[in-house]
């Protein structure tokens, strides 16, 4: 049991800060915009992806520095000239335009890489085990990954909070008008967020890509998920979003690891009455294992109707 | 929500300054009919027009999505409603209908099966009532987020619900195993068109008729101004929860045709995909107009069949054309036609006749250069292993060369820039034209 607690601990606080890396750049946006980037996800593959086609030319590390430049260069200029355009006709064609960015993004990456996963590896100097908890080798890769989200975590702090762009940053979000009136470049500012933001996904998608599955439906896959983080934590709150990927992470982690079901909790209580078969008796066996994936929709719906504004959010979604 | 409203077609033509009060009153009967009955003289003879079965086919594909966007449309276009989790509503109404076909083929129930869809529409409407209650008490981002996790609940919970879903495979129902009327077996395709068609034009009457009742004016209101709805006395929520049954109903009815149609029911009827697809649908036809979903389902399957015959990477284009009607013309195909009404009505319109013919070449080079470049790269990229040979318009070439690629490229870029020069002698012919028609009609 203690094993199960730590191991899945540490691989529920990896998945949480990994979230935070790409919920933070979209609750930037959001904060700045209004709108939900719908493409935030694809630009987290477009980084694994990237990343791995650099790798296989120079190595891991240069893929690490340049796949999130490209990327953050890529969402500077879809901000420019996509986002920045569509705006004057109001938020549901800029989320619209994103979802369709999305949509565009995917086809491209399965035309350009195909739908089969990549072979992105871990670097051989990270491929060593780290240390041995109850027998299980916790790999050195993933305690890297866990030391750059959280490096990039007190960056982005730091930046925001001590550095006078991060305050022209914040100013900017709450009273663009005013920022403008003082004679700051306010849409550069949002140019810059918009790519920096898309850049700290891509960074995600590096160096998640060879511990996970590098492939074309990835973004399909996690973009609900951060949605999810950005709207329980509370939109434009980034203390917000970082609880709540903390909680995603848990709680999908510990999910996957419990094998539990109604049928056999009651087996273990000594009762033996299942329903023979049915919806009822599907809704018998199933697993907390098997359900861990709609876990957190459950918790956006239920977040969203008993508090709209998301945990620490102060505004409404 | 309200910037919807930009869309929405109602100001373009107020500005054009077009009147509808100046049609005769007598003509108003007429006038509202005759759409209906050409719509229905289409239906009715278009097999007889395109006999293949591929376009049976096709139709039948058409018919079903008209129905579903145009449901979708009383959410996102007249209640101004986002949502990303429609499909739910048309895959629980298919699986309703797979069941109650199984149930009635095996009990040899006297229900025919014209009547089914009805179970899909009833399918609809009872889950449009659970989730409507939970979801629309807000209306924008929170909104879109709860039909989002909706979605995704549904969606993962028909893979865990395997007796009644059916896993990965579906559940298949046998559509000929029916009570027969009139000795119709709705074996053969033509009559399982005229079926869809028949539930069509009720569906998209009905749906018609819904927005010509205070509740649909009520639904644009709300989508407008929610806040002065509830100051004349009106509860915003019942208003959008009444749209959103209403919309999950006809929805419903969609997935019990698709059911019919393909005589099987699984769980990508109700996934986000198919909830992206009736979005884009929608959007590309035009959601200010009610005819704008219509045009939409019918380019869009028109689209997903003949543009997959010709390429492979279709999607890619389609998403490509879904984001230049976002940024370039978020009134849809629809929005852009209807915008020449009222120069039509005054006879200006011809004056934009020369700048669009100008604008046309560029466009036309834009077009094939870009394509041209997309073909070429899927070429190299994905298919090197088959030869970097290919024919493209009848013109055979190899994509390796540097030659195809920079005729490719000039033609893109050549394009663009010659229709950045033209596009002020549009925009100008336009002013024209309007000016002119603003003065006819005062």
């Amino acid at each position: 049991m203690l094993e199960l607690v730590i191991v899945s601990t540490l691989n529920g606080v990896l998945y949480g800060m990994l979230l935070f890396l790409m919920a933070s750049g979209l609750t930037l946006i959001f904060s700045m915009m209004g709108v939900l980037n719908f493409a935030h996800a694809s630009f987290y593959m477009l980084g694994a992806f990237f990343g791995y086609q650099i790798s296989k030319f120079t190595g891991f590390w240069v893929g690490l520095v340049a796949a999130p430049v490209v990327v953050g260069g890529i969402g500077a200029l879809v901000e420019r000239y996509g986002l920045r355009n569509v705006h004057r006709h109001g938020h549901v064609p800029e989320l619209l335009f994103t979802f369709g960015l999305a949509y565009v993004i995917e086809e491209v990456v399965q035309m350009v890489w195909g739908k089969l996963p990549v072979d992105y590896r871990v670097p051989a100097i990270l491929d060593f085990p780290a240390f041995t908890v109850f027998g299980t080798n916790y790999p050195a890769y993933k305690l890297f990954m866990l030391v750059i989200s959280v490096a990039i975590f007190i960056a982005l702090l730091a930046v925001l909070t001590r550095t006078r762009v991060g305050l022209i940053i914040q100013a900017a979000l709450t009273h663009p008008n005013m920022v403008a009136m003082l004679g700051h470049d306010v849409p550069k500012v949002f140019m810059l967020v918009f790519g920096v933001g898309t850049g700290l996904a891509a960074v995600a998608g590096v160096i998640a890509g060879p511990a996970l599955v590098t492939q074309a439906n990835m973004a399909g896959l996690l973009g609900p998920i951060l949605f999810v983080v950005v709207v329980v934590g509370g939109l434009g709150s980034l203390t917000g979003a970082f609880a709540a990927s903390l909680l995603i992470g848990l709680v999908q982690t510990f999910a996957i690891s419990l094998d539990v079901s109604v049928a056999s909790v009651l087996q273990a209580a000594g009762i033996d009455a299942a329903p023979s078969g049915g919806v009822l008796g599907d809704l018998w066996t199933v697993t907390i294992a098997q359900i861990g994936p709609i876990i957190p929709y459950l918790l956006l719906v239920i977040v969203l109707i008993a508090r709209p504004t998301g945990l620490l959010g102060n505004r409404e979604a | 929500m309200s910037d919807l409203a930009d869309i929405a077609p109602s100001g373009t033509f107020a500005q054009a300054g077009s009147r509808p009060s100046i049609r005769p009153r007598g003509l108003g009967l007429v006038a509202q009919v005759l759409p209906w009955l050409v719509a229905a003289g289409i239906l009715v003879a278009a097999p007889l027009v395109f006999t293949s079965g591929t376009a049976l086919t096709m139709m039948s594909l058409m018919g079903i999505m008209v129905v579903f966007s145009l449901s979708y449309n009383m959410l996102l276009g007249q209640t101004g409603l986002l949502s990303f989790g429609h499909a739910v509503y048309y895959g629980l109404g298919a699986f309703f209908t797979v069941h109650a076909m199984n149930v009635v083929a095996a009990n040899r129930l006297p229900v025919p099966l014209p009547v089914m869809p009805l179970v899909g529409g009833l399918a609809g409407l009872a889950f449009g009532i659970l989730f409507g209650l939970i979801s629309t008490r807000r209306a924008g981002t929170v909104f879109a987020m709860i039909s989002l996790g909706i979605a995704e609940l549904v969606a993962s919970g028909s893979h865990i619900l395997h007796s009644f879903f059916g896993g990965e495979e579906g559940i298949t129902a046998n559509r000929t195993k029916m009570l027969r009327l009139f000795d119709v077996s709705f074996g053969p395709q033509i009559q399982v068109y005229y079926l869809i068609a028949a539930w069509c034009l009720i569906c998209a009457l009905a749906m018609y008729a819904i927005t010509r009742t205070p509740l649909g004016r009520l639904c644009n209101a709300v989508r407008e101004n929610p806040e002065r709805v509830e100051f004349l006395g009106y509860e915003p929520q019942t208003i959008r929860v009444t749209a959103f049954c209403l919309s999950a109903l006809f929805a419903g009815v969609a997935g019990a045709l698709a059911a019919i149609n393909f005589e099987i029911a699984n769980s990508a009827y109700l996934g986000v995909h198919q909830s992206g697809v009736v979005l884009l649908a929608t959007f590309i036809g035009g959601i200010g107009t009610f005819i704008g979903p219509v045009v939409g389902a019918v380019v869009v399957t028109l689209l997903q069949v003949s543009l997959s015959d010709l390429t492979e990477i279709w999607q890619l284009y389609f998403g490509l054309l879904f984001i230049a009607i976002v940024m370039f013309a978020p009134g849809g195909i629809a929005g852009l036609a209807l915008m020449h009404g009222p120069l039509l009505r005054a006879g200006t319109a011809h004056r934009l006749v020369p700048a669009y013919l100008l604008a046309l070449g560029p466009f036309l080079l834009l077009l094939a250069g870009t394509i041209a470049l997309i073909e070429m790269a899927f070429r190299v990229l994905v298919k090197a292993s088959d030869g970097t040979e290919m024919t493209l318009a009848g013109i055979s070439f190899d994509a390796a060369h540097v030659l195809p690629w920079l005729v490719a490229g000039a033609m893109a870029a050549g394009g663009a820039l010659a229709l950045r020069a033209v596009l002020p002698r549009v925009a100008a012919a336009w002013h024209d034209a309007s000016e002119a028609a603003k003065e006819k009609l005062a």
